[in-house]
């Protein structure tokens, strides 16, 4: 038998010894791994997909009906019992009324419109708003972050100078003064039209974050061999660089959505915002902020849905963010310690 | 480093004028300021359409009337001429009139937030570092992303509720009831344990002891109607003081540093002389007074941790001067409550002391205590709100910033050298982990001046957030601008401040010219 085998070249392992290798796991599975392994950002994602549910099959969407039997703007059959809700949590059992909703589970407004109707509507629009602004912000944040940060020179300076012009202006002021901007020329703005403002200046902060991770990650070979390879600078940005700083801008996108969610809200508050006759979780609650003391429920569910919806995008971006980069969690003192004292 | 100052300067200074130009023209089309007159009936309609037309120089175009803006603003720069000229409002008052005012109220409001939520969130952050992944950090990690996740305005009502009615209510009838008790010295018992921590006998130790103390006083609160004439009382003064001086000579020095506890024993000597000897003086200060006070136990800490001597003469000092403000500030909260009842039998207040909305009692009359005391019952909810916000920020940033230099090779250096690990933490860990939050804080004034917009608007509290509010609903351009002028200028000039702490703590990244 010749050294230089002409033939076949021998198998270099028979087949039982293929079987037993594991096949390596690609990144976006190891993240997925981490994710699903963390219970927290699991159950938040659980309710936060639950409400979403709850809100669209409720009312319906898109003038598409839901399995509730009224609708946010429909005066209904007038007040029944004061327009007290009529929602039971307390089994029997324990001396309460058993568990049903009845007609209008979280009451009806003073004009008789149920208040259940109302906060799924408010939380549609809640909703709206938070991905409209998400997808803008992870689009613009990332475009002009990606160019500031791969072509630097004047380009990036501009860029950069824009980003600081809007920081200068905070976000509330600029949100408000182009909310009566609207309702002066254009009878307010819409759902769409109030995402679409905020999500033109919230993207700030996401360009840069992605411009310092595009400063360092052009320098690397890969951008090197790219390049030398003949790609253009579309490609080199968005598919050879773009993937290695994902990270960074879906967990930053995630957080700037639940901070959208409190500055809709708020700013609908301030009456800059989503305006009647439509429904926003912040106008409600200011609508009823007088009756507390003697409606307190006109009061408690808006604020609540706020929170959840806020809290579990918080918990899905930190779940995230961990999932990303798990190097934030290496080191735990108490073990170092324990293993110190050994 | 020169040219890198004066280039951001110049540039700081380019960013101002632009964002004023695009606010101004957005103002301008936010609507009529004389749409008001289209409607009414008045006879003299043509006269005050052309007045305030004349007033607000309405005949110019906008672009045109910002320059004419801008000269009147650029005047607020010559020093001491007082020739600032911000415009005037609808109602033809001088914005600048206006404006200091606002200001007051709203920098007291945002200064005082972000101080507490400075200093409680550090702290919370770093212990939950510290213990990271026990029962303690999750919780804290709870808080911090429920606190994170609350609307203001929604917490503001809340707590105009709960905390402002129910406690002018408990007020009335200042008992505690038995459950109320037991509620709150379980609570606090469970929180001492999650801060220091350790195995479970400790625990259970520690449990113990700080439950039953907190019951121990809330009874005799109770039973000495505590609530209705509040005061500290030299037993407890002595007590607080003597703990303030051995936390801080612990935490800073060690134990068993004896110099650095006798500087802290002096102190607590000296305020218990002043304790007693003060108070006729007090009774008769102005907040001159108050501030030269001040100073002089600053002095006196620092003097007296300077004679004391020893190999650490600074942090003698450091220990001294802190551990004799903090005590001056017990005999200022002491000489507070000393008013307290006479605030509450005030007739403006009639026994109900935390207020829902406003600044200031309308019609209080008396001294400097009774007017801090009224700021404070103010202040109280509108701050809280405030706070809360911002100490969940403060909580996840400054646990990060700990771990992440914790996990650094010169703390296992300093670990490996046989550093005690009080002084790893202290002096090695936790100055390099303040600072990204130095440059977290200034960066954030900006957004937290906004975030009073919606706290003032809750508590109806008369500041800089409610000039811009009522001047935009109107629509009054020009408070809507002066709002703007000052939050601008504080932006920039505390993301400057923000840059330049950075490159000055940290030499890693000085910034090339």
């Amino acid at each position: 038998m010749s050294i230089i085998n002409e033939g076949e070249p021998a198998p270099i392992m028979d087949d039982a010894e293929v079987r037993h290798i594991t096949v390596g796991k690609s990144q976006g599975r190891l993240i997925l791994d981490r994710f699903l392994r963390n219970w927290v950002a699991l159950t938040s994602l659980g309710v936060f997909l639950a409400v979403i549910v709850l809100s669209v099959t409720s009312i319906g969407a898109f003038g598409i009906p839901g399995w509730w039997k009224w609708a946010y703007n429909d005066l209904g059959t007038g007040l029944l019992n004061g327009g007290a809700p009529t929602l039971s949590l307390i089994p029997t059992w324990l001396g309460g009324d058993g568990i049903h909703l009845g007609e209008h589970p979280f009451g009806q407004t003073l004009i008789g419109i149920d208040y259940f109707a109302m906060t799924m509507r408010g939380i549609q629009n809640s909703l709206i708003v938070m991905f409209i602004i998400g997808i803008l912000v992870a689009v613009i944040g990332t475009v002009v972050g990606a160019v500031a940060g791969y072509y630097r020179g004047w380009v990036e300076s501009v860029l950069m100078r824009f980003t600081d012009l809007v920081i200068v202006i905070p976000v509330i002021v600029l949100g408000a003064v182009v909310g009566k901007i609207a309702s002066e020329h254009f009878k307010g703005l819409g759902v769409l039209g109030l995402s679409l403002v905020l999500g033109l200046f919230l993207w700030t902060g996401l360009a840069r974050l992605v411009r310092g991770e595009f400063l360092t990650l052009r320098e690397r070979e890969y951008v090197d061999a790219a390049r030398v390879s003949g790609a253009r600078d579309a490609r080199i940005m968005f598919r050879h660089i773009l993937p290695n700083a994902v990270g960074v801008v879906i967990v930053s996108t995630t957080l700037i959505m639940a901070a959208a969610i409190l500055l809709e809200t708020g700013l609908s508050y301030l009456g800059f915002g989503i305006r009647s006759p439509d429904v926003s979780l912040g106008l409600i609650i200011s609508q009823n902020q007088t009756a507390f003391s003697t409606r307190p429920y006109l009061f408690v569910w808006p604020g609540v849905f706020i929170v959840i919806i806020a809290l579990t995008v918080n918990f899905i971006g930190d779940g995230l963010r961990d999932a990303f980069d798990p190097r934030q969690r290496k080191f735990v003192a108490r073990r170092m310690k324990e293993q110190d004292a050994k | 480093m020169v040219t890198f100052i004066t280039r951001r300067l110049i540039v700081s200074i380019l960013l101002l004028l632009g964002a004023a130009f695009i606010m101004y023209q957005l103002t301008a089309l936010a609507g009529d300021p004389l749409e008001e007159f289209y409607q009414s009936r008045l006879p003299n309609k043509a006269q005050l359409i052309a007045a305030r037309t004349e007033a607000l120089q309405l005949n110019v175009p906008a672009p045109l009337r910002f320059f004419l803006w801008l000269g009147g603003a650029a005047k607020c720069l010559i020093p001491f001429a007082n020739s600032c000229d911000l415009g005037l409002t609808a109602q033809g008052q001088k914005v600048t009139d206006l404006l200091p005012m606002a200001m007051g109220s709203t920098l007291q409001l945002v200064t005082a937030a972000t101080v507490l939520a400075i200093a409680i969130g550090i702290t919370f952050g770093i212990v939950s570092a510290l213990r990271q992944y026990t029962t303690f950090d999750f919780v804290m990690t709870f808080v911090s992303f429920l606190l994170y996740s609350l609307p203001s305005f929604w917490v503001g009502i809340l707590l105009k509720e709960f905390i402002a009615i129910k406690f002018n209510d408990f007020l009335g009838d200042p008992q505690l009831g038995p459950i109320w008790i037991a509620v709150i010295a379980i609570v606090i018992g469970l929180l001492w344990v999650g801060l220091i921590g350790g195995e479970w006998r400790r625990r259970v130790s520690v449990f113990i002891v700080s439950a039953l103390a907190t019951a121990a006083v809330l009874v005799y609160f109770s039973i000495t109607d505590w609530f209705l004439h509040p005061n500290i009382g030299p037993v407890f003064m002595l007590i607080m003081s003597a703990g303030i001086g051995l936390v801080l000579t612990a935490m800073l020095a060690g134990i068993r540093n004896r110099r650095v506890m006798l500087v802290a024993a002096i102190q607590v000597v000296i305020t218990m002389i002043c304790y007693f000897a003060l108070q006729s003086l007090l009774d008769i200060s102005s907040i001159y007074t108050l501030l030269i006070l001040g100073l002089v136990t600053l002095v006196v800490g620092l003097v007296s941790g300077y004679l004391v001597g020893g190999q650490d003469r600074g942090l003698n000092m450091r220990v001294g001067a802190l551990t004799a403000l903090l005590s001056a500030a017990l005999i200022l909260v002491d000489r507070l409550m000393q008013s307290w009842p006479q605030f509450l039998g005030q007739s403006s207040i009639n026994g109900r002391p935390i207020a829902t909305v406003g600044s200031q009692t309308p019609g209080l009359t008396g001294d400097i205590w009774m007017h801090g005391l009224d700021s404070f019952t103010h202040l109280l909810l509108p701050t809280l709100t405030l706070m809360l916000i911002g100490f969940a920020g403060y909580t996840r940033f400054s646990r990060a910033g700990m771990l992440d230099v914790l996990n650094q090779d010169y703390i296992r250096t300093a670990r490996a050298k046989g550093m005690p690990e009080r002084v790893v933490i202290v002096r090695h860990a936790f100055r390099n982990s303040l600072i990204p939050i130095a440059t977290i804080v200034a960066s954030d004034f900006g957004a937290l001046l906004g975030g009073a917009i919606i706290t003032e608007q809750v508590f109806a509290f008369s500041g800089m957030g409610n000039l811009f509010q009522v001047g935009l609903r109107l629509p009054d351009p020009n408070p809507v601008m002066g709002y703007f002028v000052v939050v601008a200028v504080m932006v920039v000039v505390f993301n400057f401040i923000a840059d330049m702490t950075y490159s000055a703590l940290d030499p890693r990244v000085r910034t090339r010219g």
